[in-house]
């Protein structure tokens, strides 16, 4: 890799992110995959940070997941967006921050065909006001939460208690970076780094202290596709796909795997279950998987967070190797009580993947 | 190991310079029209073969580019040469030529 020449197009692709007041929205499958990750975007910004971060329940799914499987018309979209635009309107900020890629991909989208199509944004306006009776606006800054953590990546590695780095060999851990396909392969100028390079991820670990891996497949799509995955005759493509990007990764040994979309982390991590069942490969060291965490738990791991208390029992691939080489202490008995100590069931052990 | 009831689909990418390509420049040097289909599969749409048999113009154009010579063939051998391919192709080409010539070409007989 040319760095000169990254650093270069990494300059054309620099987005303007507000510092602070913001309206955020949350995403229908994180909250269901990994429901700790929000949480502590919101008690990392607000609390740690002192940021003005505000949501409310009024706000419901973007639609992305339905328009596309194909299943919905792009102007009922577009209302149901409208309608989000709006709360943020109606509650004073004109900053819209969004926890998931493809409620970013299709924000941007939909902005785009409003600027292009102003006839089409007339009618929403009108649909708007005829199914909600809300004023129509839209965001001055339309930024996905990941953008926000990498603008806060300096002040993140002020406050961490400890760095993505091996305690054991002192050599930083080999990460590779994940970026989910609608956040800039669309629309390459809305993503900090442009659709080849997006820096977005790799600021943050090299603020932390860890090594990117660099790897033939880096860019290609992580498998979910939504119909390839929701069809189970399709299913295959979206397993090989993650395949394709495991066989690719493994000659680098990576220590962990960082991703920004909700989707990726999920088909990352339990793909190598099936992988590993079906087949009995497994990518990660002595017969163990490759953590795939979200951005908001790495933030949560370097800045002393439990490990428990951020959700990474739900991850099917054990973290427990990699918490042992950051050295992050954590209490096994632990593992599987969620809030209050309440026992959340531990699953049956898996015949090939550790 | 489990059967999930699905599985890793085999590679379908394809390396052009292992294929010996003669085959192929002899057909569009014949037939240049084989390399402006743009795959739409109007012919297959209303190939009256293709209602009983896996009949496809499209397939077969598809597999003698990609150097499936037997599956080309396969695709065509149970055309009657109706003619209703050309009628419908929007890039006016001479279907029923074209098929005849990737018979003439990549026939073993």
């Amino acid at each position: 890799m040319i760095y000169e020449g990254k650093q270069k197009i990494w300059s054309d692709y620099q987005k303007e992110i507000p510092d602070d007041h913001y309206f955020y929205v949350r995403s229908c499958i994180r909250q269901s995959f990994f429901p700790a990750s929000e949480a502590t975007f919101l008690d990392i910004t607000r609390n740690k940070l002192g940021k003005d971060i505000f949501e409310t329940e009024h706000h419901t799914t973007c639609g992305g997941i339905a328009y596309h499987s194909d299943t919905i018309p792009q102007e009922t979209v577009m209302t149901i967006i409208a309608r989000q635009f709006a709360l943020m309107a109606k509650n004073g900020y004109e900053n819209y921050v969004c926890s998931c890629i493809t409620s970013f991909g299709l924000y941007c989208e939909t902005m785009e065909t409003w600027r292009e199509y102003p006839e089409l944004e007339a009618k929403i306006r009108e649909n708007l006001w005829k199914s909600c009776k809300l004023e129509f606006a839209k965001p001055k800054f339309l930024i996905h939460a990941s953008d926000l953590i990498y603008k806060y990546r300096n002040q993140i590695a002020a406050q961490a208690v400890r760095k993505l780095v091996n305690v054991h060999t002192g050599e930083p851990l080999k990460v590779v970076e994940h970026i989910g396909c609608h956040y800039s392969k669309m629309f390459p100028s809305k993503g900090v780094g442009g659709a080849e390079y997006p820096y977005v991820l790799v600021g943050m670990v090299e603020a932390w202290g860890g090594e990117i891996v660099d790897y033939p497949e880096r860019r290609h799509c992580c498998g979910f596709g939504f119909r390839q995955y929701f069809i189970k005759g399709n299913r295959g493509y979206s397993l090989s796909n993650t395949h394709k990007k495991f066989e690719s990764m493994e000659p680098f040994k990576p220590d962990l795997i960082i991703t920004n979309c909700p989707g990726c982390p999920y088909f990352l991590d339990r793909w190598q279950y099936v992988i590993a069942e079906s087949t009995g490969k497994t990518y990660g060291q002595d017969g163990h998987g490759i953590p795939a965490l979200t951005y908001e738990e790495v933030a949560g791991l370097v800045m002393g967070y439990d490990p428990w208390d951020l959700g990474l029992q739900t991850h099917q691939v054990g973290v427990e190797p990699l918490l042992d080489k950051m050295g992050v202490p954590y209490d096994p008995s632990k593992k599987y009580l969620g809030k209050n100590g309440k026992d959340i069931g531990e699953p049956l052990p898996c015949a090939c993947l550790k | 190991m489990v059967d999930f009831g699905f599985g890793l689909v085999p590679s379908s990418r394809i390396n052009l310079d292992l294929f010996d390509r003669e085959k192929y420049e002899k057909l569009v040097a014949m037939e240049p029209d084989a390399k402006i289909c743009m795959a739409c599969g109007s012919c297959t749409a209303v190939c009256t073969a293709g209602q009983f048999t896996p009949t496809s113009l499209r397939e077969a154009i598809e597999d003698v580019f990609n150097a499936k010579d037997d599956k080309a063939l396969e695709a065509l051998k149970a055309c009657q040469l109706c003619g209703k391919c050309s009628m419908v192709c929007p890039r006016g080409i001479n279907t029923r030529h074209l098929i005849l010539s990737i018979t003439k070409v990549y026939s073993k007989k």
